[in-house]
């Protein structure tokens, strides 16, 4: 039996009036044993976050914990004054933050912000901390220490960035380790490696941590024991193999049904259909820079070649970089192309200005990933739905009747019709602008990220929601993700994009199961949990 | 299963009244105090010659000097003379300084709103051109650069003195440096604004740029717009002060707050009064102003209204 490194018993956080609920978690119990990785897994707003900021005595000022006890230790972090706080984080604990980009100082050195933690808490000299250093960023297998001791954080990548971190959470050996979603702003190679390398570092150390995060994927590769938070409250806490492969609370059977199997689940189409929208030697290339100085280019898409064909489901997988959210605007027409041409039923479609372009538009939709910030705040829901069938000449009743029903089809009750979108969930807020996109009758729908920003379950249902308007409407969906479990359960079709290019494309079942190029693989073996059969009970 | 649906949407398309909007208003409470106070203030400058105020400019060397709250008999230009109280004393002069606050009021007020709703009408015109049109932006940017570059002081005094100190050409000579300010700021939301993926979602449902800039990105350029438009009406209360204080504002036959006080100054270690009651007339204004401006932007905006239940 060996100890607890941190003992969470019956913790209850208050939130401040006026939040939605009372309580941000009640009652939680949980307990990370010294050398355990405990992952803590749960939905936005299941009170993860709140947990992870309590033991680091960071809750913001106005939520406070109002029962239960916090032991890191034999020590009672929630009676812990500020100035023990301090001294206990870095020494004794420590935490990784989701966001690489912004948890770095940018106008610091990369060494000295880790040199500054041994500086405040050891006693250590000046050549002393620099050889620390070093060798801390030695361990976290970044190339060349001197020079990322040199170098500022914007001249490193996310995935380097995000050692750093890591680095700096581990120099002074804390027993605990909190990482809060280190790897959800990563592509998922990046992710991949941080992951490996927050296993190795793990069982090297014997540090204690607690893992936060949403993605059950990332909770196969790593986890030695769950715990499942819903809406705070634990629900179920147990070895990783027996969680993931036996749930037992109706809740997290719920949250393992939904994540979406790596197994394509699509037929190709049936050959007979033609091409709806064709690209040809599609280019975009980004100038950056001012009037003087030198430029920055960017080809954002290069030589882009996509068939769309009527009726089907194309994918568009690559990571971030890839160009694949280019090509989306290229074709809504939100973007005019460099070079290359787009036909459309074998009209070409690009340079079109006034109502060619209008028309062309109405053909083609378009929706975005962000659910918050593709509603304009300030105008209702009926508005935004009604606007595209205004614009092409409706009558005021006809848009508005034509909106109650799409908000049938999305399974909305025409009601919502008259409030404003910061009343809906980010789930609701996406069927509303799939809604939006539907009125102008378009003929294909370009999904772009359209479920990355949503938890598991909220994207089952908003995947399961397009496959039957796809069918109902006969659409072509153009799906843009970054997600191949995503891409594996939807689409027909896959495009594999990397640095603007297509590196390869074909039906789905043939690309995930005999890729030929060596990114796809790379891509394919990367995913989190792959090993792990997921989604058996997504429709 | 067709007819509630109809009835719903058909229902849905009536828009929302503006009473309700009002209604919102008059519930919050900044605005109600704000409010209040503004119209209070007003009125007060509005009805200064039935609140028992005499001629503000009716100088009576006797009458100098006077401590707040002191009775004495006043001689008017005609031989008239009657018993005044001086509520708030009267200044160097022997003028009443109750009435040159009251109708004070008057010149101080108009040229603060006149002055913040100008300067924002035509930096919201010409910000939303140069975040939109961004052919237009550099030209645009650099005039208003080099109009920032002059102090706004300075380019007020060489205003005034262009032409005859007069109401309009105050109101004028404040306004122009500060449209720079607003035209800044309005560029710059516009320019975050456009980049919104809600403003792409309605290009891409064939909206047209004229309607694209009135209905998703002016409303969303207002409430930051209104604080500024406060900040710049308590701003130019105080440039009007001291116009007059410099003395190419107004001249101290017409009073405002600010000359008021520029005039009593000079005596203020003697007879503090002289500036302190003209001080918390325009310290009320301003922060009737701020207040209002506050419980505006909260109203205005619909995430900031109470949160229904979800459909």
């Amino acid at each position: 039996m060996t100890a607890a490194a941190l003992r969470i018993e019956g913790l209850t956080v208050r939130l401040p009036p006026g939040a939605d609920r009372t309580h941000a978690v009640t009652g939680v119990s949980l307990e990370v044993q010294e050398g355990e990785l405990m992952c803590l897994v749960g939905e936005s707003g299941s009170g993860k976050s709140i947990v992870a900021h309590t033991v680091m005595g960071l809750l913001p000022g106005n939520v406070r914990a109002t029962a239960g006890r916090v032991l890191l230790g034999d020590e009672d972090l929630l009676r812990a004054t500020r100035e023990r706080l301090r001294r206990l984080r870095g020494e004794q604990m420590a935490m990784i933050f989701q966001e690489p980009m912004t948890a770095l100082n940018p106008v610091m050195r990369c060494g000295a912000q880790i040199d500054e933690l041994l500086a405040q808490h050891t006693a250590l000299r000046h050549d002393e901390r620099h050889a620390r250093v070093l060798r801390m960023l030695e361990h976290v297998q970044l190339p060349d220490p001197a020079a990322i001791h040199a170098a500022y954080p914007h001249q490193l990548s996310g995935g380097q960035r995000q050692r750093i971190m890591i680095a700096m959470a581990l120099i002074l050996q804390p027993r605990l380790l909190i990482a809060d979603e280190p790897t959800t702003a990563l592509d998922v190679t990046t992710q991949a490696e941080i992951l490996r390398l927050m296993r190795e570092l793990q069982r090297e150390t014997g540090t204690a941590v607690l893992f936060i995060t949403h993605d059950f994927g990332v909770v196969a590769e790593i986890a030695d024991r769950v715990s499942v938070l819903k809406l705070g409250e634990l629900v179920e806490v147990g070895d990783a193999q027996a969680v993931l492969s036996r749930p037992r609370h109706p809740y997290t059977r719920m949250l393992l049904a939904s994540v979406p199997a790596l197994v394509p689940r699509k037929a190709p189409l049936p050959a007979g259909t033609g091409v709806q929208l064709r690209t040809r030697g599609l280019t975009k290339v980004f100038d950056a820079g001012g009037w003087f100085g030198r430029r920055r280019r960017v080809t954002a898409a290069d030589a882009v070649e996509i068939d769309l064909l009527r009726g089907e489901t194309l994918g568009i997988v690559g990571e971030s970089g890839s160009g694949k959210s280019t090509v989306a605007r290229l074709l809504a027409h939100l973007i005019e192309p460099t070079g290359g041409e787009i036909e459309l039923d074998g009209e070409r479609v690009v340079r079109l200005r006034g109502d060619a372009a209008r028309r062309f538009r109405r053909k083609v939709q378009i929706v975005f990933q962000d659910p918050y910030r593709s509603l304009n705040p300030r105008r209702t829901v009926g508005a935004a739905v009604a606007e595209g069938p205004l614009n092409f000449g409706a009558g005021r009743k006809g848009a508005w009747l034509r909106a109650g029903e799409l908000m049938e089809l999305v399974k909305l009750s025409p009601a919502a019709l008259q409030r404003y979108p910061h009343e809906f969930s980010g789930g609701q807020r996406q069927r509303i602008c799939i809604a939006r996109a539907l009125a102008v009758d378009p003929e294909i729908l370009i999904a772009d990220e359209a479920v990355s920003a949503l938890d598991v379950s909220v994207q089952a249902e908003i995947l399961k929601l397009l496959d039957e308007i796809q069918r109902r409407l006969r659409l072509t969906l153009l799906f843009i993700t970054h997600d191949l479990r995503v891409a594996a359960q939807i689409c027909n079709r896959v495009v594999v994009m990397r640095s603007g290019r297509v590196v390869e494309q074909g039906p789905v079942a043939e690309v995930f199961e005999r890729p030929r190029d060596a990114y796809t693989r790379a891509l394919i073996d990367a995913a989190p949990g792959r090993g792990f059969a997921f989604g058996e009970g997504v429709a | 299963m067709d007819t509630p649906l109809a009835e719903l949407a058909a229902e849905a398309a009536v828009p929302a009244p503006r009473a309700a909007t009002w209604r919102r208003l008059l519930r919050n409470w900044s605005v109600r105090i704000g409010g209040a106070l503004l119209v209070l203030l007003t009125l007060v400058s509005v009805l200064a010659p039935w609140l028992g105020t005499v001629d503000p400019t009716l100088i009576d060397p006797v009458n100098r000097d006077l401590l707040p709250g002191a009775r004495a008999e006043v001689a008017t230009l005609t031989g008239e003379s009657f018993e005044h109280r001086f509520w708030m004393g009267s200044d160097s002069y022997g003028r009443d300084i109750y009435s040159r606050v009251l109708y004070g009021g008057r010149v101080s007020l108009v040229v603060g709103i006149a002055v913040a709703l100008l300067s924002l009408f035509f930096g919201l015109i010409v910000g939303l051109t140069a975040g939109f049109l961004r052919r237009l932006d550099a030209v645009v940017m650099r005039v208003m650069d080099g109009l920032m570059a002059i102090p706004g002081i300075l380019l007020a005094i060489a205003l005034v003195a262009l032409w005859r100190p007069s109401v309009p050409t105050v109101i004028l000579a404040i306004t122009v440096p500060e449209i720079p300010r607003v035209v800044r700021l309005t560029r710059a939301l516009v320019l975050s604004i456009r980049e919104e993926p809600y403003v792409e979602a309605a290009v891409s449902v064939g909206t047209t740029t004229l309607r694209l800039l009135y209905r998703h990105v002016l409303p969303n350029t207002v409430a930051p717009l209104i604080v500024q438009g406060t900040y710049i009406c308590a701003f130019a209360i105080l440039v009007e002060a001291i116009l007059s204080f410099l003395g190419v504002g107004l001249s101290t036959d017409v009073p405002t707050w600010g000359n008021i006080m520029a005039e009593g100054r000079l005596q203020f270690t003697q007879y503090p009064h002289n500036v302190l009651f003209a001080g918390v007339f325009l310290a009320l204004t301003v922060l009737a102003v701020n207040v209002l401006g506050d419980g505006l932007r909260d109203t205005l905006d619909p995430r900031f209204s109470k949160r229904g239940d979800r459909p």
